[in-house]
């Protein structure tokens, strides 16, 4: 792992494997570094689940727990931007293939609410697919200063 | 500790206390075998009690969910006591806070069950 905090600018980068305790490890480094960085309960709640979906999406729907593959999370505090990548090696998704979570006909459905959350929770959210296969999302929070 | 639950019968409601975190993995597992075992042994009034929950994420929402459509479908009723600020957000912005029937006092809820 790396870390800078010299300068007003930190940043974290870890190659994480496929697994569920790689979800807990990366949404309690991204809620530890927004708490250093100055962010408030309810913003650490929403930055700390916002990791945790997109890291669940990359393990599971993503790699699938494929042990041979990693996901890629790095974390940069810049310019009042907190933001996180996270980038897996499965096979992608489109954001428009995902049903909308608050739709009748999908208000009772098992799954499918994570990217919602997310959404919610952000101030800036970006899919892409990256090459040779995979997916990258980047999560931005903005940095309010004090009053 | 994830989650812990634990089960207690008031009248024939049966009631479960739910403590900790439901989060994709134990959290989840747990839940869904509880519910599970509660529907195989007939118990048709189940209220969660999730007063402890610390917190949730989609995927325990998606077990809530399971949960409920399952005792439905099963002719029972399932529903929820004492929810956090932070659950009761979560199933406010996901339109699912007027699909379960939502009480703050336990003696209220269990009189509620038909």
């Amino acid at each position: 792992m790396g870390e800078n905090t010299g300068g007003g600018t930190r940043t974290v980068h870890e190659i994480l494997d496929s697994s569920l305790d790689s979800v807990d490890h990366a949404e309690q480094v991204a809620m530890d570094l927004a708490q250093e960085s100055g962010f408030e309960e309810e913003d650490l709640h929403k930055i700390g689940m916002s990791v945790r979906e997109c890291m669940v999406n990359a393990v599971v729907h993503g790699n699938r727990y494929n042990a041979q593959k990693k996901v890629d999370f790095s974390i940069s505090l810049a310019n009042g931007r907190y933001t996180i990548r996270i980038a897996d090696q499965g096979d992608g998704f489109e954001l428009s293939d995902l049903p909308d979570p608050l739709a009748e006909e999908n208000l009772l459905r098992h799954s499918g609410r994570g990217i919602f959350l997310v959404r919610a929770f952000m101030d800036d959210f970006q899919v892409r697919r990256i090459s040779p296969s995979g997916t990258e999302v980047i999560l931005v929070k903005n940095v309010v200063a004090p009053a | 500790m994830s989650v812990k639950l634990t089960n207690r019968q008031v009248g024939d409601v049966s009631v479960v206390d739910v403590a900790g975190r439901i989060t994709l993995g134990e959290g989840s597992s747990a839940l869904r075998d509880c519910m599970r075992d509660m529907i195989a042994k007939s118990q048709r009034k189940i209220l969660l009690n999730l007063s402890e929950v610390t917190y949730i994420d989609s995927s325990g929402i998606g077990e809530l969910v399971s949960g409920f459509t399952t005792v439905t479908n099963a002719g029972g009723q399932l529903k929820l006591l004492g929810l956090t600020k932070r659950v009761k957000d979560l199933l406010q912005i996901t339109k699912l806070y007027t699909v379960f029937d939502v009480h703050e006092e336990e003696a209220h809820a269990i009189r509620s069950f038909t």
